[in-house]
């Protein structure tokens, strides 16, 4: 068992009730991205590192991502996707410490991300940058324009991490755009690219220690939308909330994994 | 006006926490930025939300950042990019948009940047349109929010000096009306009736900010009901300058006296020229205001 286990299996408990309670949707996306999210926070990052969340609609994801790390309360929590909130479904860059952009409208993170880069870069900092997308998001080309200006400018102190789980909005993305793996367009891009299972916290740290002296790196995390819910690997789970039943058949699940 | 803005950045903006982006686009104009800001100019290519992006993200470091390009590629192409990182973030990025209305003339309607302002304005960016060349060191010092710089042409007469900046200058006394020219349009004016008697032009005043502040108590006592209150701009009416100042005087409860107002028409013939072939049919000519301001002293 790795020490990372019981972090995560936390803040997916918590990450359940956060939706449950809101009522709010795209829990599927936030499934799929936490386990990578806490490993990246709890056991990569270090103080002076940048992060954006690109897929601004795992806003809940982040927010019980800070909250494990302490950076947000319960009572904070509490008030997600509810009025007078500093927590809204897509965050702000505004509300509260270390979100650094309004996100939402998807292909924005990688050239914000490619900015503070380059800003690391001419500050002489040893920073390092990580962006979190969604494989959807890729058809934006602008994520595009990011990634060629990134190689181009060796912006070897950026990652960018892809939430591979292979659905987006109104069906799958192997059907929409034939993008059932990204890996080969990003490599024939230039970028260093490495490929992990999305749900293993180890598979995750060891892939992000691959960076590349000369090379922006590309993370793809392979993942299963709303793994650990009664409509995981479906597209219901990019929009619907969950019942009083399936919340806890979901919150069952996720102890008696923790506890395996 | 070009060679001006590159001039003031270069003499007053080339620090190690300011950048330089442009779209591609500066040739014989911004080699001397380009060799004196370094590794801080950056050609991004013709990728202009990505452009944009990177801007938001320098600046979030605390960076001064330039985004350069032709206007329309500058405010319309990533205008989501605009709204959401470096609007909804409150950066101080200045978007630097060269050749506002028909300044690109020939290259066609891709190219010129009709409605640009109104468009940053909704967003909450602040927008300046120097009318003199020496307005441009001035105007950037301004920069400590979200920007938009239109640049135009200086077209101010031949020998002539203009005022001290200020974002309303009176540049000609006049007795009959008084006339509200945003930016280059201002010389244009200045030109077209210096010739003409003090008391059958009217007074010329150049604007160069938007929003539009407190309005000058000299300008708004020069106003007269039974005299015209001109508004030319080189800019679609939806939002521009004529519609600013008619609310902002309706706010205030006074009269805009007799309202004329040339504005940028669009292409109305469905034919394509020159900027001085659109302006003419828009009467934003010299000809077309002369004939404006002597038509309504008729009255």
């Amino acid at each position: 068992m790795n020490s990372l286990d019981p972090i995560i299996a936390k803040a997916r408990r918590r990450l359940l009730d956060l939706h449950y309670v809101a009522r709010s949707g795209h829990i599927g996306g936030n499934f799929s991205c936490i386990d990578a999210l806490v490993t990246l926070y709890h056991a990569v990052m270090r103080p002076e590192d940048r992060f954006v969340l690109s897929k601004g609609h795992s806003a809940g994801a982040l927010y019980v991502t800070l909250w494990s790390m302490g950076r947000l309360s319960d009572d904070q929590l509490a008030t997600f996707c509810k009025d007078d909130t500093v927590l809204p479904g897509h965050p702000s860059g505004t509300a509260i410490d270390g979100v650094l952009f309004s996100t939402g409208s998807l292909g924005h993170g990688p050239s914000l991300a490619a900015g503070l880069s380059l800003a690391a870069r001419n500050d002489k900092s040893t920073r390092h940058i990580f962006c979190l997308c969604s494989d959807g998001e890729w058809q934006e080309g602008s994520c595009w324009e990011a990634l060629i200006f990134s190689v181009h400018q060796r912006l070897n102190n950026l990652t960018i991490l892809i939430d591979q789980n292979g659905w987006q909005g109104f069906g799958s993305t192997s059907e929409i755009v034939s993008f059932s793996d990204l890996s080969s367009r990003v490599t024939s891009f230039g970028a260093n690219l490495i490929s992990v299972d999305g749900h293993d916290p180890v598979a995750i740290m060891e892939g992000l220690s691959k960076r590349s002296s000369d090379r922006p790196n590309v993370v793809i995390l392979n993942t299963m939308k709303g793994r650990g819910l009664h409509f995981e690997d479906r597209l219901e789970s990019h929009y619907l909330p969950l019942s009083d039943e399936q919340y806890a058949a979901a919150k069952a699940r996720i102890e008696s994994e923790q506890r395996s | 006006m070009r060679n001006a803005f590159a001039s003031a950045v270069v003499a007053k903006c080339n620090d190690d926490r300011c950048f330089f982006l442009t779209g591609d686009l500066g040739f014989m104009a911004l080699e001397e930025v380009r060799s004196t800001f370094g590794e801080r100019f950056v050609n991004m290519g013709v990728a202009e939300q990505n452009m944009i992006g990177v801007a938001a993200g320098l600046a979030r470091e605390g960076m001064k950042v330039f985004a350069y390009s032709i206007a329309p590629f500058c405010y319309a192409r990533p205008y989501e990019q605009i709204r959401n990182d470096i609007c909804l973030n409150k950066l101080p990025v200045c978007l630097v948009g060269n050749g506002g209305g028909y300044a690109y003339g020939h290259m066609g309607p891709t190219h010129h940047a009709l409605e640009d302002c109104a468009a940053m304005l909704a967003l909450g960016v602040q927008v300046l349109i120097p009318a003199f060349d020496e307005d441009v060191p001035a105007l950037l010092q301004a920069v400590a929010q979200p920007t938009y710089l239109r640049l135009g042409y200086d077209e101010r007469p031949k020998g002539s000096t203009a005022p001290e900046y200020a974002p309303w200058r009176l540049i000609l006394e006049g007795n009959n009306g008084v006339m509200a020219a945003l930016g280059p349009l201002a010389g244009l004016a200045w030109g077209a009736l210096s010739d003409l008697s003090i008391e059958a032009r009217p007074a010329v005043w150049a604007v160069t900010e938007l929003p539009l502040g407190k309005l000058p108590e000299k300008f708004l006592m020069s106003i007269d009901e039974q005299k015209p209150l001109f508004v030319i701009e080189e800019h679609v009416a939806a939002g521009g300058l004529g519609m600013q100042l008619s609310y902002a005087l309706a706010t205030q409860g006074r009269s805009g006296g007799r309202f004329v107002h040339r504005y940028a028409l669009g292409y109305p013939s469905g034919r394509f020229g020159s900027q001085a072939f659109h302006r003419r049919q828009c009467g934003l000519d010299v000809v077309g205001v002369r004939d404006m301001v002597l038509a309504e002293s008729k009255r």
